[in-house]
């Protein structure tokens, strides 16, 4: 008995309709997996993080066990070596991704460039950490807060090299060859108009890295080591505010414990406000 | 070939996309202060030979040209100016519209601050001037400071020839500047293109048949990047001298 067209189609759809069912069940149970352990993750330090914002949190310096103190100087520190990486690697991961994307997209020395470059991407930050101790705190048989502003810069440039390559490659050939075509030197067509077409996306990339370095511990665990004290000089030991976490969640004292959960809701909290940014930017392009 | 000054010389041109030959031995004389049309089917090697009259191919080191194209008496192709000069001498107009990441008034100023650096009463004159010119004033002139990309395609196309004109050059190449539009924007185009020509001598490549015969003056139709045929449009149109241009023109092939 042969069927009609109309009935194999309908067969057809039938089961398609089955696939379609069960596909997006599939996905939908892996989203709310993904999901719920973030959701959980958040929850946590909200709740144990908000016990230890208090005004003394905000104001004091690291305290001994068991006295009442803050981590004043640990975010300050922090402030400053993210703040001074961020300045020290933007421009330089901006030049490289300028000229892998405009000067040299082929040539040998871009190919090396971007080889290097993805290894340092991927690279372990611990690595990163330990390099930059034998190469400065060494040498200068010091911490300080110079050593983790490397170590942290080290880590901005491959982001912002690889984000301002491909946002500058986004940018249409037609926007370029009409640049040029109006007589525009070479180096005003990007400054002018390639980098400024890309930069929201560009931004996006340097507030990735920033966010990316706020929380990472391994680099600084060598370099910057940490500070009980409040301190303005690059040139000596700095607190930050993943080495105190670390420090403090690990000791056995109640208010060092109370203390790293509030360090752990503070970062958490930054680094969600400057993704958030970094969405608001990129839709803005549009 | 033409009774009109001319404004350039083509000779012996050859062009080569790596070893693709791309253009054989062109020679061709470009009327001044008249639009010439270049037709062909695609792939004949009129945007190319468009893309040479400011050495955009530059871009692009597989590219290359041998031969003479002369403008002023000066060969193009070897010329010592910076290609910058030779740039705002020869404007030049993409198919799809480009406006700047920048206000109107900036997309037109851009040019300009490139080669002059005028007053700011000047250059809001200059930047009128280049408005009315590209028939753009009216529907632009109380939003200067709003972004380019916020005009209708249309309108971008026309901020993109009106930018390219603020800067005061001698001749403007207009690469299938329509293709990308509706009829009433294509309109507006080809009645600015027809006005064009009394200060600028005007090429344009286009795929529009039509628009050849309306907007031209000259025409030449290109094939497999051969220059078949070259002369005044209305001849072209009516009677031309070779069997293909007049099968490519009334539709029989291409």
């Amino acid at each position: 008995m042969s069927r009609t067209l109309t009935e194999q189609r309908q067969s057809a759809y039938a089961l398609r309709k089955w696939v379609n069912l069960f596909a997006l069940t599939f996905s939908f149970a892996a989203m709310a997996f993904g999901v719920f352990w973030l959701f959980w993750i958040l929850w946590e330090t909200v709740v144990l993080g908000i016990g230890g914002f208090a005004v003394s949190t905000f104001t004091m310096m690291t305290p001994p066990p068991n006295e009442t103190g803050g981590i004043l100087n640990a975010i300050y520190g922090s402030l400053l070596i993210v703040a001074v990486a961020t300045l020290v690697g933007t421009p330089i991961g901006m030049m490289a991704g300028i000229y892998l994307a405009e000067y040299d997209t082929k040539g040998w020395l871009a190919e090396i460039t971007r080889f290097v470059n993805d290894i340092l991407l991927s690279a372990p930050s611990i690595v990163v950490g330990l390099f930059v101790y034998a190469v400065v705190v060494a040498r200068f048989k010091s911490f300080s807060g110079w050593a983790g502003v490397f170590a942290l810069a080290l880590l901005v440039i491959p982001v912002v090299i690889r984000t301002t390559e491909n946002m500058l490659q986004l940018v249409p050939v037609g926007l370029r060859e009409a640049s040029y075509a109006l007589g525009t030197p070479k180096w005003k067509v990007i400054l002018a108009i390639t980098l400024r077409a890309s930069r929201a996306g560009v931004l996006t990339g340097v507030l990735l890295a920033v966010a990316r370095i706020s929380g990472e511990t391994a680099p600084l665990l060598f370099t910057a080591l940490n500070n009980q004290f409040m301190t303005f000089n690059l040139n000596e030991p700095m607190a930050t505010l993943p080495v105190t976490i670390f420090k403090f969640a690990m000791s056995p004292y109640n208010n060092w414990q109370d203390l790293a959960w509030a360090g752990v809701l503070l970062i958490t909290l930054i680094v969600l406000g400057l993704n958030i940014v970094a969405r608001v930017l990129t839709r803005s392009k549009d | 070939m033409t009774q009109e000054a001319s404004k350039i010389s083509v000779k012996n041109l050859n062009f080569y996309y790596g070893k693709f030959h791309a253009l054989k031995n062109i020679n061709l004389e470009i009327p001044e202060k008249k639009v010439t049309a270049f037709i062909g089917p695609s792939g004949c090697g009129k945007s190319t030979l468009l893309r040479i009259f400011n050495r955009m191919y530059e871009l692009y080191p597989e590219q290359r040209a041998e031969g003479e194209v002369i403008l002023d008496g000066e060969n193009l192709l070897t010329s010592k100016q910076d290609v910058s000069l030779i740039r705002a001498k020869v404007g030049m107009v993409f198919q799809k519209p480009t406006p700047f990441p920048m206000s109107i008034f900036d997309n037109i100023a851009f040019g300009i601050k490139l080669f002059e650096s005028l007053n700011q009463a000047d250059m809001h004159e200059r930047v009128e001037w280049a408005l009315r010119k590209a028939a753009l004033w009216n529907e632009v002139k109380d939003k200067l400071q709003q972004s380019g990309s916020s005009l209708s395609g249309g309108q971008q196309q026309r901020l993109c020839i009106a930018r390219g004109i603020a800067i005061k050059p001698e001749v403007i190449l207009l690469d299938e500047p329509c293709s990308a539009l509706d009829p009433i924007s294509t309109a507006k185009i080809e009645e600015l293109i027809t006005e064009l020509k009394d200060d600028y001598t005007v090429m344009i490549v286009t795929h529009n048949m039509q628009q050849a015969a309306r907007c031209s003056d000259y025409t030449a139709y290109m094939y497999l990047g051969d220059l078949m045929e070259f002369g005044a449009t209305e001849q072209m149109f009516f009677k031309p001298t070779r069997k293909e241009t007049e099968d490519y023109i009334t539709g029989r092939f291409g």
